[in-house]
């Protein structure tokens, strides 16, 4: 794994936004998180389910947005959770983040789960943050820099010279040096900045994980090198996880350990990026990669699905994916003998894993065996 | 067959805050059947640009240069030509098509008013034309009479695209015709517009800030950065091997799957794009370039060549092309 | 705006480059205000108003007030000495409605604070919460709102009894309905923005997000509020005060109690128009004013708002 290197510009001589400077040579070490030392999970969930029910005009119409999710996030590690709109990734991140509450099933964090109280919340808030899409929309405008990222330290009294915390903090996420944006207000900084002000504020309450929504969709194609970098080096120096919520798969391919891809509320694959990128076992993982491009495939034909994904309150019966698959329209799946199968039974839901590599497709025998066996 | 040819564009707007140069100096032309794409970030100008060669912008904005469509001259038209240019022979479709829609008119009317204002349909006549606008694009031309919201985001964007295919025109501006919409549905429209591009032999000019796009659908590319081209070419070298810095920071930006070389090595550039009203001096990408020279500060950049039917406006393209090296990597 | 390079500051003197940063901010909003046509004129008129309030009684003196130390005949035109003639008991119109100002806008202003505190506390809540608070609150301020303003004020004033301070309370608690409305669209239009998500996601309380959040950034459409209230309010004490509820003080006057009193003397009929004229001008004048102050201010407030 080679060492990530960002272009960085040098001193500016136009009048520019607030630059950076080098880092400076003594910057204090940056303190470890609060990760488990065994290697279990740090965050997962159990069979989650969170079902809006359909209020007024939409009554019996129940979007079941997140329907049957196991996931695992191992310490350490980032994992990018990608699909396209209505998949039901922003919503699974806000009820890890627990602003949703569960209809079923549960979030733990290192191995208890999580309660909602309001002061069982707040300790896990110290502990799982969130970095948003919009970097100017997510800072408040009439707040300065300064009270934005001291604005957690408040919050949780957090004990020591507040001062020296907002600075390391700053530093961290690369505005050096601190002092010089103390008094900035948002509007005064470039999207970089700005994102790299919310990252701070994150990093202020030393979590163990950030939640990252769509963390760069926002800023300029050029910007977007840095603040990746900097999640990397989060990563790499403070053991920090990153659950990085994105539509682009080639962002998953620049930084991810592992891709979790979903589809209508259920994940449909799951492993290390390599494999899953490489390697898609999934007929909806291909038709993303294909689309994407890749360098193996280079000039192929993308493999364009029909249609659009329906929205989470008509979800298919049989496996959800079984109307717009390529795999049951070309011919694969009855070649298997599955076909009848897919458009009766569910889409399986995955296991949590840490490790493996597993695709959601009664094509695969594991799954197949195992869905079987289920019955 | 040439169909557009801009030379020297500029667009001056005239703020309280002094003039801003939106648009510095542009070359460009699309012949028919082939697809040109506009590569850049905010504030380059793209926008400006397609606006321009229409003459859609407001009053304050000053435009210098020549929009040469079918050898005549955009920005001298009369006024009566001029409406008869717009839609019949250029058209656009616009960014943010969902909102481009009017919600309390059904989308056969919607369609019909760019017909009926162009040429003397009768109402029929238009009627039967949006059913085939509609099916060329893919929608069911049963559901003419339905309203914007009953259609999904990708489907909206192909009834804009219907709407400015209905005059026939030989032209097509594009402006972020993606954007907003998912990878998938996007691809759908990609596709779609290729192929129309192909099947009626139109040119085509699609604005984007996404390079990916402009690599799946275009023949040339062209980067804009500050109001100027930076890089043209054939869009596999100008991707391939890009000769101006930006060109070559903007492709590390979108990493291809499965290439190994952009596995944990996120490339970006420290800064922002340059504000219009506040443009550093020589070339304006020098403060953020990794390989700028001293003299990047003061030169006059021009288009210099990179290779065949390829040019970059950079120092070390213009040194290249005089000794033979390559630009420092 | 580029930024300047900001010099490391202290923290002993940040506090002050804070309140540095506000003023400066405050000021600017002066001066867009002033630079309004509407701000201009309601701003001279309230001064010259809020001027008059405060030096007048100090510098008339208490005599002029009295009714056994009045110096003129009853009903008198128009003349050098009572520029605005007199009242029926021989006192200086003019000198009446310089005093006269002083309780309108008291009243006024102490009357649109409780009801811009319970407006906003509600509205905030109502906003904030949502669900069966939402819901309660604002069928609460639906039934209030149903009532008719001017009866319910000249119930509850006759029930609690006259008096300045009990006028103040009275439209106090009823002038907030409208208000806390109001505010809780701004609220719900706040509520939505990405930074309240990151307060919830950085632990903070509801009374956090509420108060530190929430408020400053609805503070416009409150102050843009306010002095419409205050102009109800005064319009609400002069008609309390002309139906014969104003102050019982028989020396005390106030614009409104000025019409209860040409009005029941019969001025009219006896050719002294100016006794009823001028307060009635006076406070349909104040009232414009501090109308267009309000307009003013919520058009300089709302687009910076919205360019930052």
């Amino acid at each position: 794994m080679t060492e990530p290197r960002p272009l960085t510009a040098p001193a500016a001589a136009a009048p520019a936004p607030i630059p950076n400077a080098a880092p400076s040579p003594n910057a204090a070490a940056a303190p470890t998180p609060r990760q488990p030392s065994d290697g279990s999970p740090v965050l997962e969930t159990a069979d989650l389910h969170l079902t809006f029910t359909g209020r007024g005009l939409r009554k019996g119409f129940d979007a079941r947005a997140v329907d049957g999710v196991n996931l695992q996030i191992k310490p350490g590690e980032i994992i990018a959770l990608a699909g396209e709109s209505g998949c039901g990734k922003t919503t699974l991140a806000r009820t890890i983040l627990g602003l949703e509450t569960p209809t079923s099933g549960s979030v733990g964090y290192r191995g208890n789960p999580l309660r909602y109280s309001s002061r069982a919340l707040r300790a896990y808030r110290r502990d799982v943050q969130l970095v948003l899409q919009d970097p100017t929309g997510a800072l408040n405008p009439r707040q300065s820099v300064y009270e934005a990222v001291a604005e957690g330290l408040r919050i949780h009294k957090i004990a020591g010279d507040e001062e020296r915390l907002v600075a390391d903090a700053l530093a961290r996420a690369g505005l050096r040096p601190p002092e010089r944006f103390f008094l900035s207000y948002p509007h005064e900084l470039s999207g970089g900045q700005r994102q790299r002000v919310v990252i701070a504020g994150a990093l202020a309450l030393n979590p163990s994980v950030i939640v990252a929504d769509e963390p760069v969709s926002a800023l300029d194609a050029s910007v977007r090198g840095e603040i990746l970098a900097l999640l990397l080096r989060l990563r790499d120096e403070m053991g920090l996880s990153v659950l990085v919520v994105t539509h682009d798969l080639g962002l998953a391919w620049n930084i991810a350990d592992r891709i979790a891809v979903m589809y209508l509320g259920r994940i449909v694959e799951v492993g290390p990026t390599e494999e899953v990128l490489a390697n898609p076992q999934h007929p909806y993982t291909q038709a993303l990669i294909s689309v994407a491009g890749s360098h193996d495939a280079a000039g192929s034909r993308p493999e364009l699905l029909k249609g659009e994904p329906p929205d989470p309150t008509r979800i298919p019966n049989g496996c959800r994916f079984h109307p717009r698959c390529p795999a049951l329209a070309d011919g694969r799946a009855a070649a298997a003998g599955v076909a009848s199968a897919c458009t009766t039974a569910p889409l399986p839901m995955l296991p949590a894993t840490t490790d493996a590599h597993l695709a959601a497709c009664l094509l695969h025998p594991e799954v197949r065996r195992a869905a079987l066996a289920a019955e | 067959m040439t169909l557009l040819d801009i030379k020297d564009l500029s667009v001056t707007y005239r703020t309280e805050q002094g003039p801003v140069p939106a648009v510095r100096g542009v070359d460009l032309s699309v012949d028919a059947g082939k697809t040109l794409g506009v590569a850049g970030e905010s504030g380059c100008g793209k926008s400006t640009l397609v606006s321009a060669a229409l003459r859609l912008l407001p009053r304050s904005a000053k435009v210098t240069g020549q929009v040469l469509l079918d050898d005549r001259d955009v920005l001298t038209m009369n006024w009566g030509e001029l409406r008869a240019v717009r839609w019949a022979k250029a058209s656009i479709v616009f960014q943010g098509a969902m909102s481009s829609l009017n919600p309390v008119q059904k989308v056969s009317r919607q369609i019909a008013e760019a017909i009926l204002l162009h040429e003397k349909a009768s109402e029929r006549q238009a009627r039967a034309r949006v059913g085939e606008l509609l099916e060329q694009v893919g929608i069911a031309p049963s559901r003419m009479d339905q309203f914007p919201h009953q259609f999904s985001g990708g489907q909206k964007q192909r009834i804009m695209i219907a709407m400015a295919l209905a005059c026939r025109p030989q032209l097509i501006l594009a402006d972020e015709p993606t954007t907003a919409l998912d990878v998938m549905v996007q691809a759908q429209v990609l596709t779609l517009l290729s192929d129309l591009v192909r099947d009626m032999n139109l040119g085509m000019i699609l604005i984007t800030h996404d390079l990916s796009v402009i690599a799946q659908t275009c023949d040339h590319a062209a980067i804009m950065y500050a109001g100027k081209v930076v890089e043209y070419g054939p869009t596999a070298q100008v991707f391939g091997a890009p000769s101006h810095p930006y060109a070559k920071a903007l492709a590390g930006a979108f990493p291809t799957i499965g290439d190994h070389a952009s596995r944990y090595a996120p490339r970006g550039l420290g800064g922002d794009p340059p504000h219009p009203a506040d443009l550093p001096s020589g070339c304006t990408f020098h403060p953020r370039c990794p390989v700028a020279r001293d003299e990047c500060a003061t030169v006059d950049v021009r288009l210099w060549p990179a290779g065949v039917d390829h040019s970059a406006a950079c120092v070390y393209t213009r040194d290249a092309s005089r000794s033979g090296e390559g630009v420092p990597a | 705006m580029t930024a300047t390079d900001q010099p490391t500051i202290a923290p002993h003197a940040r506090g002050s480059v804070v309140w540095r940063r506000r003023r400066a901010a405050a000021a600017r909003t002066w001066f867009e205000l002033w630079a309004e046509p509407q701000g201009k004129a309601g701003v001279i008129v309230l001064g010259i108003a809020i001027l008059v309030a405060v030096l007048a009684p100090p510098l008339l003196g208490q005599n002029v007030l009295s009714i056994i130390a009045a110096t003129g005949r009853p009903f008198q035109s128009p003349s050098l000495h009572y520029p605005l003639g007199t009242d029926e008991y021989g006192r200086s119109v003019l000198s009446l409605l310089a005093w006269g100002a002083r309780p309108s806008l008291i009243i006024g202003f102490s009357a649109a604070i409780i009801a811009m505190v319970i407006g906003t506390a509600i509205g905030v809540s109502s906003g904030h919460y949502g669900g069966w608070v939402d819901t309660v609150l604002m069928r609460f301020d639906d039934w209030a709102l149903n009532i008719p303003f001017l009866p319910l004020v000249i119930v509850l004033q006759a029930l609690l009894g006259r008096g300045t301070d009990k006028t103040i309370l009275v439209l106090g608690i009823t002038s907030w309905p409208g208000t806390a409305r109001i505010l809780r669209a701004q609220v719900l239009s706040v509520k939505a923005r990405p930074f309240m998500d990151r307060a919830r996601a950085l632990g903070a309380s509801n009374m956090h997000q509420m108060v530190k959040h929430t408020l400053p950034n609805i503070m416009p459409l409150v102050l843009a509020n306010t002095t419409i209230t205050i102009a109800g309010a005064i319009l609400a004490e002069s008609t309390l005060a002309f139906l014969g509820l104003g102050s019982p003080s028989l020396n005390a006057t106030s614009w409104g109690s000025m019409l209860d009193g040409a009005f029941t003397a019969g001025a009219v009929s006896r050719g002294a128009w100016a006794y009823l004229l001028a307060p009635g001008l006076a406070i349909a004048i104040v009232v414009l004013a501090f109308t267009w102050c309000g307009n003013a201010l919520e058009k300089v407030l709302t687009p910076r708002l919205q360019s930052r």
